[in-house]
């Protein structure tokens, strides 16, 4: 396990590196200028060569490479080209928002999905089966931003039962903050639900195939005892795998539902950085978004590993 | 032919009828403008009604179905184009540095999150199709790359692999005329998914503004404008939806469909 640890780990670092390095080289290499972007097009040669050194774009880009790269690894971001404030704080402030959407969808998502997707196999081939799966049938092919709109339509316009956006902020406690974040999580964690519903009842099929299974039922338990007791803890593996795996979707998923909330959150932050050229706070969230993918990734091989001792012998 | 099949194509074909029909004849002009008759919900003149410029939402369904599909087509053409040689490399060369390094590359691009790079790549070198393709496609790439790595590999172990070999060819050949014939039908399931979900990944840029530029009607774009006159005229936003769930929902039914239809074997839920 140890070594299987350190050779996955190993892997993780090189696919950070690697991920550092092709983030930055794509966004410097972009056409516009930070400097003479911000000073409009009337500024004088000189005034866009001060502000190109104040701002450390005089520097060679590999340099600034290694600065932006030492800096992220000790939490230093660098600062924003044009609010002249931390990243690191920029994307604190946000992550306050991003963050809390993306568990409350993921927590959505489980809770609609697992029950769903057991049910769904409990009654393999019968109507709830199949309307289970018409309706993941549906969910996965609702693109999460119109469903946001249909939301927003029915409960905020035309119910007034929520807000049609915005955030309530931290300080208004915790329920308004549960209650502005309810819509986007709704809208967020739908077609992740019936995607999971579809992996929890394939995953649970499976395992009704498995010979134990059989055993189970000989030795006089009823059909739904085997299931809870044997079939269910089996199924459960490759589904924690796809849970983890939603979870860094959902939080880089948020970057559209918070453009249809007006959540002030991670994506707002890149949409706003992108048109402004501000491209170490682009480069800041995008890598952080990578990271969190690959982190997740990484946590998800070991926990898998710990679990099915067969796959560390094969890496 | 099973009833997902047969679904799903009549779904995918209507849409694709659409786009087809749209290059010779739309009920009206998709972009003239005719601001007397806006907002008009569904009726015997306007089908679909209008939208906020007085434009008939039909022709620019029509219109944008072309948009939609082709962009997702050829997303889904640079994904088969460089990945399924980069699998089938990696197939032939098991093990090898090849494989590794074409394996390693795939996860690094898994690792990156496709919607965020989707919206920086078309954000920093320009919001239009083309580049949308570009986002799109890069994506597509090591799904496929990894399909036919995993399916050739067993292939590979088959004795006609090895009759294959005596008679005298080489590993590129081989992998072309005995391989590749032998994953297709996992190509052409694959194929559909990756379609329907370069539709939805081609709405989501059109709506965040990323997408095909204006004129250009496409399904995405027209929901962004529907969105602050939603309350006033729902069938704005409606119907674009609608098209996008009906086009996305028959591929994905054809990809099911296809995969039972095409491997008799695999008769379980697709997850």
């Amino acid at each position: 396990m140890i070594r299987y640890t350190l050779k996955r780990f190993l892997s993780l670092c090189i696919s950070l590196a690697v991920a550092s390095l092709l983030i930055f080289f794509v966004i410097e290499i972009a056409p516009g200028d930070p400097a003479s972007f911000m000073l409009g097009i009337n500024a004088q040669p000189d005034t866009v060569a001060a502000l190109r050194a104040e701002l450390g774009l005089d520097v060679p880009k590999f340099e600034r490479y290694l600065a932006w790269a030492q800096g992220m690894l000790t939490g230093d971001f660098g600062m924003s080209y044009t609010y002249r404030t931390p990243v690191s704080q920029m994307v604190a402030d946000r992550l306050w928002v991003s963050l809390p959407l993306a568990l409350f969808a993921l927590a959505l998502s489980t809770l609609i999905a697992l029950p769903a997707g057991i049910y769904a196999a409990a009654r393999r081939g019968k109507t709830g089966d199949v309307a289970v799966m018409s309706a993941t049938q549906l969910g996965v092919a609702i693109p999460n931003f119109w469903f946001a709109m249909m939301l927003v339509l029915i409960f905020a316009i035309k119910l007034r039962w929520f807000a049609g956006g915005g955030f309530a902020g931290w300080n208004k406690g915790l329920g308004a903050v549960i209650w502005s974040l309810t819509l986007p999580a709704i809208s967020l964690a739908l077609p992740q639900a019936a995607i999971l519903a579809r992996v929890m009842r394939s995953a649970l099929l499976d395992v009704m195939n498995e010979d134990f299974m059989r055993t189970a039922r000989a030795k006089g338990l009823t059909t739904t005892q085997t299931l809870w007791k044997h079939g269910l803890r089996n199924a459960l593996i490759p589904v924690l795998t796809i849970i983890g795996l939603q979870f860094s979707f959902l939080l880089a998923g948020g970057i559209i539902i918070e453009q249809v909330f007006y959540l002030p959150g991670l994506g707002r932050l890149v949409f706003q950085a992108i048109s402004a050229r501000d491209l170490i706070v682009v480069e800041s969230v995008v890598m952080l978004l990578v990271f969190a993918v690959i982190v997740v990734n990484f946590a998800v091989d070991l926990a898998y590993a710990a679990v099915d001792p067969r796959l560390r012998a094969r890496t | 032919m099973n009833r997902n099949l047969i679904i799903g194509l009549i779904l995918s074909t209507l849409a694709i009828l659409a786009a087809l029909l749209s290059f010779i004849w739309t009920p009206f002009d998709h972009v003239a403008m005719n601001i007397p008759a806006k907002l008009q919900t569904p009726n015997l003149t306007h089908w679909f009604g209008t939208d906020h410029f007085g434009r008939d939402i039909f022709s620019m369904i029509m219109v944008g179905a072309r948009t939609s599909i082709a962009v997702a087509f050829v997303a889904v053409g640079i994904g088969m184009g460089l990945g399924i040689p980069l699998g089938l490399w990696a197939a032939a060369r098991k093990g090898s540095y090849v494989d590794e390094l074409i394996m390693r590359a795939n996860d690094l691009i898994f690792a990156f999150p496709s919607l965020v790079i989707a919206i920086l790549i078309t954000a920093i070198f320009g919001a239009g199709a083309v580049n949308a393709i570009i986002a799109i496609g890069i994506f597509n790439i090591p799904v496929f790359a990894r399909v036919v790595r995993g399916a050739a590999m067993p292939i590979w172990e088959r004795e006609f692999i090895l009759a294959a070999r005596v008679a005298g060819k080489n590993a590129a050949r081989i992998s072309v005329e005995h391989i590749l014939p032998n994953v297709l039908n996992l190509l052409i399931v694959q194929a559909t998914i990756q379609f329907s979900l370069g539709i939805l990944a081609e709405a989501a840029l059109s709506y965040v503004g990323l997408g095909a530029q204006p004129p250009t009607p496409s399904w995405g774009r027209m929901l962004a404008d529907a969105q602050t006159l939603v309350s006033i005229a729902p069938h704005l936003a409606l119907i674009p939806g609608f098209a996008i769930i009906i086009t996305v929902m028959g591929l994905n039914l054809m990809g099911d469909g296809l995969r039972d239809y095409l491997n008799p074997r695999t008769r379980v839920a697709r997850t």
